[in-house]
Parts: C-alpha cells; sequence; structure tokens
C-alpha cells in the first residue's frame, strides 16, 4: 500500500543522511533524492505499517489505499508527541477525522 | 559475471569482523526479549542483535498490536492453555514446548508493562480481557517500547544488515555471515552462541492484492524466511512446515478479525445471512477458515463479520484499536463511506504463510529452544512444534533461549574462522551485483509465488493440495532455484537485499512442498488438506514430519519423530 511523500513539506531533515523516515521503514523503501527530498524507492513494496507516517515531524508523509483495493482518495497523517500520537484522516469528500492514541504509560516518559 | 570482481580483491567490497558472547539474528519480540534477558542476568555478557531494518519498526509489530492473545486470565493455567492449542492443532503439538510458554505467558506480559506500553485496565487494576486468553492493550508503540528496553539493556545493535549464513567450526555454530542492506559492506561476526529469531516467511505463495497492492498482506512482507534457509544450509532440522497458516482476514486490506470478532462479538455469516459455523465441526480458528472457504465453494459467498447490531459507541472503538494494529482499514470505510457499523466487514483467507507463531513450522527444538546444531537457539516464529504462541509466546521463548545460551557459553572460546570459507560466502553474497545482467529479485519472486499457487494449493485452488501438483512443483522449483543461484541480477544494494530474499525463499518453498507430499492424511484442513487423502489418520500419521537439507548435494530428508514424550534433550 502507498505512500507519498509532500515534497513541499519534506525538507529531507536537513543535513541528516539518514532522514527519520528513511531510518525507519521496515522495508528499507524510502530515500532520500537529488533534491534533498524523501521518495518512496517502490510503492509496490509498502506495508501500509505507518512508521514513516509517524516519525515524520512535518507531518509530510500520507497514506492512501491503492485504486487496485477500491481507493477513492482517503488519506492518513500522523503525529506523534510525548506519549501520544494523533491521526488525521481526510475523506475523498474532504472532510476529517482526528483520534488521539496514548502511546507510552507516564512512567515511561521520564 | 564480471571475473574483474574476483580478481580485484572483493571489488570494493569492505569486510568488517566482530566478535561478541551471543548474536541473535533478528530485533523482533523474540530477539529483543532474548537479549534483554542475557544482559538482566549477566551483564558482562557482550550481546549483539543483527537486524535487517531498523529495531525501532522492524517486523511483525511494526505498526503494533492491539492485544496480547496469549494470557492467562483468572481461571486459565498453563495446562488449560495447552489443552487448548493442542484442540485447535488436532491434537499435534510439542506439548512440552507449548507448556514452557504457558507457564511463562503472564511474567512475560506483565514485564512488556513494566517497560511503559499501556494496557486496558479494569476499574480493579487487572487487565481488560478480550477472551479466556487475550487482553486489550494499547499497542501502537510495542516495537519502540522494546527497542528502549534493549538499548538500556546495553545489548548491541546492527541495524540495516543482512544475515546470510551461520558460520561452523568445530563442528558447532560459532558466528553469522552477513552484509550490509545499504553499502558494500561484509560482515564475519564471531560469537560464542547463535539465537536466531528472524520470523517466518511470507511472499512463499501468490498474495491477495496485486500491483500497488502486493504487500498488502496480513503477515510482515519483509520476513522472508531467511532464519529457516540459513538453518537448513546448516544442516538444522526442521518440522511441521506442512502446517500452513492461512489467516481469515478483511477482504483487500487484509487487517485482523479478532478485534471485531473476539473484541465486539461479530457473528460470522454468507450472503444468506446464515451463520454457517454451526454447520462445520466447530469454531476452532483453522475451522473458521475452513468454513468459509466452504460457503464460497458451495456458492453462499461472500462471508462476513456481521456486527452492525451494535452501537455508534462501536464505531470508535474500533477505529482507535484497529490503528494501534492495522490502520489501513480505515482507509477503506472511509473510501467507501461508511461507518465500520453501517456494514458487514467481508472476511476471506489470505495465502499460506510459514511461521512457528500461529501455526507451527519451523526449527525442530528442545525444551531449552536448541536447535539440532550444537551452538544455534532458536526463538518465537521461527520455532516449530508450538503454535498459537503469538507475541507473548515468542517473549517467552526469547527469554528461554536467552537463559540456555548464557549456560551455553560458559566454557565455549572464541573460535578459529575458515578464510576460505569467509571468501566463499562473500562470493556467493555479492555474485548478483556483480553480474553483468540477468532477471530482477522481483520477477523471481513471481515466478516461484505463481509455481506455488498454481501447484502447491495456493489461494486459486482453496488452498487444496494433492500429489500430481506437488510432483509439478518440486521439479518446478529445482529449475527455479538453477535459475536464481546462477542467474540473478541486482541493481543495487536495496536489489541485493532482495535477490538474497527470494533465493531464501525458494528454498523454504522446496522443503514446504517435500513435507506436502509426505503427509498423506488431512490433518488441518485448508492448511495442509489433501484432496488425493481426504481423511485424518491418527494411526499411520499423529507423527511429526521433519526434514533435514543437505547443502553438499542440494538434497531434503525427511525424517518422522514420535508425536508422544518430552524431548528435553537433543542427543549430542
Amino acid at each position: 500500500m502507498p505512500v507519498k511523500v509532500d515534497k513541499n513539506l519534506c525538507n529531507g531533515c536537513g543535513n541528516a543522511t539518514e532522514p527519520r523516515c528513511v531510518r525507519v521503514c521496515p522495508g528499507d523503501l524510502l530515500f532520500k533524492d537529488s533534491a534533498n527530498r524523501c521518495a518512496v524507492r517502490d510503492p509496490r513494496d509498502c506495508w501500509d505499517c505507518a512508521a514513516c507516517i509517524k516519525e515524520c515531524p512535518r507531518q509530510a508523509l500520507e497514506m492512501y489505499l491503492p485504486v487496485q483495493i477500491g481507493g477513492r482518495g482517503a488519506t492518513l497523517k500522523a503525529k506523534s508527541e510525548q506519549g501520544v500520537l494523533s491521526w488525521f484522516l481526510t475523506k475523498p469528500d474532504g472532510t476529517t477525522e482526528t483520534f488521539i492514541i496514548k502511546t507510552r504509560t507516564e512512567k515511561s516518559q521520564s | 559475471m564480471n571475473e574483474d570482481y574476483l580478481a580485484t580483491g572483493n571489488n570494493g567490497v569492505e569486510v568488517v569482523r566482530l566478535t561478541t558472547d551471543v548474536a541473535i539474528v533478528g530485533g523482533g519480540t523474540a530477539g529483543c526479549f532474548a537479549a534483554v534477558t542475557i544482559k538482566e542476568n549477566s551483564p558482562q555478557t557482550e550481546v549483539l542483535i543483527i537486524e535487517k531494518a531498523h529495531i525501532k519498526r522492524s517486523g511483525c509489530l511494526a505498526a503494533g498490536v492491539n492485544a496480547i492473545n496469549a494470557y492467562l486470565n483468572p481461571g486459565q493455567s498453563p495446562e488449560s492453555y495447552l489443552e487448548y492449542v493442542k484442540k485447535e492443532s488436532a491434537g499435534l503439538v510439542r506439548d512440552d514446548l507449548v507448556l514452557s510458554i504457558g507457564q511463562r505467558l503472564n511474567k512475560v506480559t506483565e514485564k512488556l508493562e513494566s517497560w511503559g506500553l499501556p494496557f486496558k485496565k479494569n476499574e480493579d487494576g487487572s487487565y481488560l480481557e478480550r477472551g479466556k486468553r487475550s487482553v486489550e492493550i494499547i499497542g501502537e508503540s510495542i516495537k519502540p517500547v522494546i527497542a528502549d528496553a534493549v538499548k538500556k539493556s546495553g545489548a548491541r545493535v546492527l541495524n540495516r544488515t543482512v544475515a546470510t549464513n551461520y558460520i561452523m567450526s568445530e563442528g558447532r555454530i560459532v558466528g553469522v555471515y552477513a552484509f550490509s542492506a545499504r553499502e558494500k559492506k561484509f560482515y564475519v561476526i564471531s560469537a560464542k552462541a547463535v539465537i536466531c529469531a528472524t520470523g517466518g516467511a511470507a511472499g512463499i505463495y501468490k498474495p491477495n492484492n496485486e500491483g500497488a497492492a502486493r504487500h498488502k498482506m496480513w503477515y510482515c512482507p519483509f520476513n522472508v524466511g531467511t532464519g529457516f534457509a540459513m538453518g537448513l544450509r546448516a544442516g538444522a532440522e526442521m518440522t511441521t512446515f506442512e502446517m500452513r497458516f492461512i489467516a481469515l482476514r478483511v477482504k483487500d486490506v487484509m487487517s485482523p478479525t479478532g478485534t471485531v470478532a473476539q473484541g465486539v462479538r461479530a457473528r460470522q455469516v454468507n450472503a444468506l445471512g446464515e451463520e454457517y459455523l454451526d454447520r462445520y465441526e466447530n469454531r476452532s480458528t483453522p475451522m473458521r477458515l475452513y468454513a468459509t472457504v466452504a460457503e464460497n465453494k458451495a456458492g453462499r459467498g461472500p462471508c462476513y463479520l456481521d456486527f452492525t447490531h451494535l452501537s455508534e459507541q462501536v464505531n470508535i472503538r474500533l477505529k482507535e484499536a484497529y490503528l494501534n494494529m492495522s490502520p489501513g482499514i480505515l482507509l477503506k470505510w472511509a473510501d467507501e463511506g461508511v461507518e465500520p457499523n453501517h456494514r458487514p466487514l467481508e472476511i476471506c483467507g489470505s495465502e499460506p504463510y510459514i511461521v512457528g507463531g500461529h501455526g507451527q513450522a519451523g526449527y525442530w527444538v528442545d525444551i531449552f529452544r536448541r536447535s539440532t546444531v550444537t551452538g544455534l537457539f532458536a526463538a518465537g516464529d521461527v520455532v516449530g512444534g508450538a503454535p498459537k504462541k503469538y507475541v507473548s509466546g515468542c517473549f517467552a521463548e526469547g527469554e528461554i533461549a536467552g537463559l540456555a545460551a548464557l549456560q551455553y557459553i560458559k566454557d565455549k572460546h572464541t573460535a578459529e574462522i575458515s578464510p576460505e570459507e569467509t571468501e566463499a560466502e562473500l562470493t556467493r553474497v555479492f555474485t548478483p551485483l556483480f553480474r553483468d545482467r540477468g532477471p530482477a529479485p522481483d520477477e523471481y519472486e513471481e515466478r516461484l509465488q505463481k509455481i506455488m499457487d498454481d501447484y502447491a494449493g495456493g489461494i486459486s485452488a482453496n488452498y487444496e493440495l494433492c500429489e500430481a501438483k506437488l510432483l509439478k512443483a518440486r521439479e518446478l522449483l529445482l529449475v527455479l532455484q538453477e535459475e536464481v543461484n546462477n542467474k540473478i541480477k541486482a541493481r543495487n544494494m536495496f536489489e541485493l537485499v532482495k535477490a538474497h530474499e527470494v533465493t531464501d525463499r525458494v528454498l523454504v518453498a522446496r522443503v514446504l512442498v517435500e513435507h506436502l507430499l509426505y503427509r498423506k492424511e488431512t490433518r488441518w484442513p485448508s492448511y495442509q488438506e489433501r484432496v488425493d487423502y481426504p481423511r485424518r489418520n491418527d494411526e499411520r500419521w499423529f507423527i511429526f514430519v521433519n526434514s533435514r537439507f543437505n547443502h553438499e548435494n542440494n538434497s531434503i530428508t525427511i525424517i518422522e519423530r514420535p508425536a508422544e514424550g518430552v524431548v528435553t534433550e537433543h542427543a549430542r
């Protein structure tokens, strides 16, 4: 399932040789292109685990369903903060839903 | 083949030599738990985890998990867990292994909570039950939490490093060969003991979806059976590959169904609205799948999980639960313009996977998780004989293997590694990169999946098996193996990783086909269903079917092992 990089939002994590999304992808599917932006090597190989989406500090990544399995344009983005993860679901008609989910107990955040 | 490559000192491949006490292949649940266990019990012991991806989000749990499905809630015991696992597996499991997991499930689960993962709780502070042996967690960050525990423990991690083979010397395993997924680096890692915790294999069969959705599968597509293949090449005995695991999942997005089936008690219905499970033998996991396949064959499909009778409150609960494990399903609902409880969820079977965590394919081990090769231990999804261990069972096996490896290395020294053997492995590993031309890994992967789907009981055959087709698969896989070994071309490091993934998958497929041919009965309908031997035959086949690969002549030997009796120690 593919992931899309918004080239206007992505800054390649500045000078980082390994941007945060590139670092965590379990399939090693992301890389930094010549324009210092992150890109997906082969969208067909994406597993849809959303690791990269959660990792991006600028919310430059989003995932969507491929057309082959009924995708019609809905997207998911995420934002990680300490102990909390926010998800932003945008539906094909442009309406949105937000979910806020706990990721760690207070104890482990110290 | 570019001859210069051998003549000019490895064509720019840097050789890196590392030494550790215990090398762990795979930084997933089992590998991480083994690492932490060793460091907790012996801080001075050096542990190195070799991880193909990055430990923070690698393997099966990259997206998270929303329940611990092997936990003994009040009223359950290790013995009742064993009884349940046996009942689900046609009676044939390694009782000793399953029981040893059962004895540790709660302790390891509580340990996970102590590391900072949020669990859902009842008012009295006890875990929120999802079923007799299941508790609900808020597990989106399970992998980062475990990775932090590894970091704190002092174990070292080598990320983006792909293990290729074990190193043998003096009749025991003395290390691991590996290469970097990103640069031309070859690792020679000396270790007194090695623990294999790579996980199982996806992508052996043609998956449910194609094109841009080809990796939209349930099991991790980056788990390709490397641990099985490395063990086979080292002569380790494997067990029960023929009990494939096929998951009953949400159509298209392949999301897990337990969240709905157990979490909100959905009804499993066919196109006529009938609760069809009543027509079948029992409600076990394999039977729920088999029944669904059978209903579709009888023209009563599609089949669904129906929870449309539930209130609106269930929608938010379901969405949150899925976000913690399989977020793609929210896109499906959004694209269809429905709320979860507006329409029943269509269900289907996945491609067959070769795994020891849900099924029971994998290394044949003793109670200490020692493989049949000295110095090699195994834990988690790569270990056979103990199905339905799930995440917490992988923790338990990691703990057992870690403690056993610690005991084993006490009187072991770091062995000499043969330079000739190292040279040969380096050549094998990098050859696809230095070839001038040849088919790409993807092409061979699709060829493998087509052979398996056509002839070895894939989705298109409703998982059914028969002798003549399996013999055809055997023949075609040998040809494919020859082609892959001599022609595969990798254009870059990313493709070199894929080249080894397909090489390993082909070997796993060959061994799987031998197992499927050998068991002449039907023991686990859908998982292992021979149309030419449609009955279960306990008199003849209540045994384990094991295998050993001979690397010298590329042959596979099948070995029968009795089902009864505890294998506390391998003969040495």
